[in-house]
């Protein structure tokens, strides 16, 4: 039984690391499968995570800190768009270049503003999400197995947990069931064929940009104000590279983005938990290992060695009408 | 015609419009500047007078630029090859590894100028090979570059960590770093470069990296603009399809322009390494893997311009450091705020102005 607690206590980090990256992920989802390669995701979240603290602070209210966090996130996701759609900019240097921005101006105007190093105070109760007790939690309780899976893991989570994990079956109606899912997917792998249908090549990438600094905003606000009480320097740390990683680990699906993301924030949480622990005949694994995990499986995977990961086809391309 | 194929004189295309981005850029920190309750002029003097007001000063600014020349580079040869290395960090990073493995084994028995070929052999090796897996990937099973470097620095960081914690660490020290080189694994300082303006370095760790980066500029441009090896680079730049028709192997030319490209990435730890600290320490890159990308995009890709792009980050980075410790309410992190705003200015926006460049050109050659 022992044990079991230790396997629930993983699976509920495993949760709360694995949201922000789910969210990420879709967002990197909507703009590569319109054909805009996002490296941009790591500041998208850093702004909006920054933004929604600042917010959440000054209003004392969780859901103006949500707005913020997706308004900037939006903002950032047009300007890469400006760049990149509009002025035919490498897509790659312009997301390289708002994870710059975003990095330093995150810093310097919580300093001028906060004056605590970069860190936003920290907020009260009820400027954050709570975690919600869904119904029965506490009356199952003590059933065994079924009882602590149920109230540690799947209930006693924020709003914004349940969201991610509703948005993937979203994500997944609008891309294959909609007929705005259908156009972005196609404009991903021929836009020359979407603008001789007359639809508007650039508006369908902006709106794929829109949704995705969405999705952003809803990452970089749980970062914030839902699994911490403040925006800390740096607070993404990688988590936008990461997903990434999950996206093209998931082959650019939806649902597979959700296993992935949740494989990687299980080996997030058993290297938080391996620290300083010695396997039975191994001895101590080094954390490291957990570290680059996901990194060296993505490189694998890319280099065809556990199937193939194929990218839309017009990615990474700025469209050019015929002349 | 689209006014974007119309040829423009060089001094537009590398001198105006460059400096028109910069421009920009800096327009817009000084609008933060100001946003956030200070002087921008107060702070760009301040700015200025910490970088070169004095020979201590001017010592930090070009022991920075070094630094940036050497990643500024690795990004540039790559780009001529039409790959966007961004792994220049991690080869960065991993070639401070073989240069403190040279140095640890050599400093005990030789003297510095004995050393340092095998160091400026060991650092580029290892930076090199840091980029081979992902060069391979992209010239064989068609991993994209981008993607793979961005891996490799991460797996870097972990793996050096690893290395200091673990296997590197003096016994009975906590800090993750290598014992301190003897002198025969330091490299000096220059001093008298700055005593031929009648000035002195003071604390600054100016040192004979700068001399070698500058070497290594003459041979980068050597190499592109001079050689088979460089025209094939550049054709594979330019259009894959036709390098391919033209008889140039694609996965050879592909894996040789990232070798060189992480080589020269690995060669900036000889400035921190052996030059600044004189150990190997955790995280000693400090981001100037990613500098070189805003330094290669400014400077055109071509060693001149590297050079004077790289010199400028150098102000930025010495300026910015003497400007928060004046005005404490920028912090150094304004730096990175100026450095993205280059990187969007003069890399993803570059043809943002010139469509009306072009007409203006047009307007005024034919008055």
């Amino acid at each position: 039984m022992e044990y079991y607690d230790l396997l629930i206590s993983i699976f509920g980090s495993t949760i709360r690391l694995s949201i922000p990256l789910i969210f990420t992920a879709l967002a990197g989802l909507f703009s590569e499968r319109a054909g805009i390669f996002d490296i941009g995701l790591e500041g998208k979240m850093l702004a909006s995570a920054f933004a929604a603290a600042c917010v959440a602070s000054v209003s004392g209210s969780a859901w103006a800190g949500l707005g913020a966090g997706i308004v900037i996130s939006v903002a950032l996701g047009l300007l890469h768009g400006f760049a990149s759609i509009t002025n035919r900019g490498n897509q790659i240097v312009s997301g390289v270049a708002i994870n710059f921005l975003t990095a330093g101006l995150t810093i310097v105007l919580g300093q001028a503003w906060f004056g605590q190093g970069g860190r936003t105070p920290t907020l009260p109760a009820e400027a954050r999400f709570a975690s919600i007790t869904l119904p029965g939690a506490n009356a199952i309780h003590d059933v065994p197995f079924i009882g602590p899976l149920y109230a540690n893991v799947i209930s006693g989570n924020n709003i914004l947990t349940y969201l991610a994990f509703l948005a993937v079956p979203i994500s997944w109606w609008i891309l294959y069931r909609t007929r705005f899912g259908l156009r972005l997917r196609a404009v991903g792998e021929n836009p020359g064929a979407v603008d001789t249908a007359g639809i508007s090549v650039e508006w369908l990438r902006y709106r794929s940009l829109i949704v995705a600094g969405i999705l952003c905003g809803f990452s970089g606000t749980y970062l914030a104000i839902a699994q911490s009480a403040a925006f800390i320097n740096n607070m993404s740390a990688g988590k936008g590279y990461i997903a990434l990683a999950a996206l093209i680990f998931a082959k650019w699906k939806p649902v597979p983005v959700m296993f992935t993301c949740l494989l990687f924030g299980f080996l997030d949480a058993f290297a938080n938990f391996m620290q300083g622990k010695a396997v039975p005949g191994i001895g101590e694994v080094p954390v490291q290992i957990f570290q680059a995990l996901p990194y060296i499986l993505t490189c694998i995977l890319l280099a065809g060695f556990i199937g193939v990961a194929k990218p839309p086809k017009a990615g990474g391309v700025p469209y050019t009408k015929e002349r | 015609m689209s006014t974007a194929s119309v040829p423009l004189p060089n001094w537009i295309n590398y001198g105006l419009i460059p400096v028109l981005n910069l421009v920009i850029a800096f327009l817009i920190s000084g609008l933060v500047v100001w946003f956030i309750g200070e002087s921008p002029l107060d702070a760009l003097n301040l700015l200025l007078q910490g970088a070169l007001g004095s020979g201590e000063g001017i010592g930090f600014t070009l022991f920075y630029a070094t630094s940036f020349i050497f990643t500024g580079l690795s990004v540039a040869v790559a780009i001529h090859a039409g790959l966007f290395n961004i792994g220049s960090e991690g080869q960065a990073y991993v070639g401070g590894l073989g240069c403190a493995l040279v140095a640890l084994t050599l400093d005990n028995y030789v003297p510095w100028y004995v050393t340092m070929p095998f160091a400026v052999i060991g650092s580029a090796i290892f930076g090199a090979l840091w980029a081979l897996i992902p060069a391979w990937l992209q010239a064989k099973r068609g991993s994209h570059v981008v993607i793979t470097t961005i891996m490799f620095n991460f797996i870097a960081s972990a793996m050096m960590n690893f290395i200091l914690v673990h296997v590197l660490i003096v016994p009975g020290k906590m800090a993750p770093e290598t014992r301190t080189f003897l002198a025969g694994g330091q490299l000096p300082k220059l001093d008298w470069l700055m005593g031929i303006f009648g000035s002195t370095i003071g604390a600054a760790p100016l040192n004979v990296s700068f001399l070698i980066a500058l070497v290594m500029c003459f041979l980068v441009w050597m190499l592109v603009w001079r050689t088979k090896l460089g025209y094939e680079m550049r054709t594979l730049g330019l259009s894959p399809t036709a390098a391919v028709y033209a008889g140039i192997p694609y996965a050879r030319t592909v894996i040789i322009a990232m070798l060189l490209s992480g080589g020269l990435a690995g060669m900036m730890a000889l400035n921190p390494v052996m030059g600044a600290s004189a150990r190997l320490q955790v995280e000693f890159v400090l981001g100037a893997g990613f500098v070189g990308i805003a330094v290669s995009l400014m400077g055109r890709n071509h060693p001149v311009g590297i050079i004077l792009a790289a010199i400028l980050f150098g102000i930025l980075y010495q300026g910015g450091d003497a400007l928060s410790f004046d005005m404490p309410n920028i912090t150094r992190d304004m730096i990175v705020v100026i450095q993205g705003l280059v990187i969007l200015f003069a890399g993803a926006l570059e043809y943002m102005f010139r469509p009306a460049m072009v007409r203006t050109y047009q307007k005024l050659a034919r008055a």
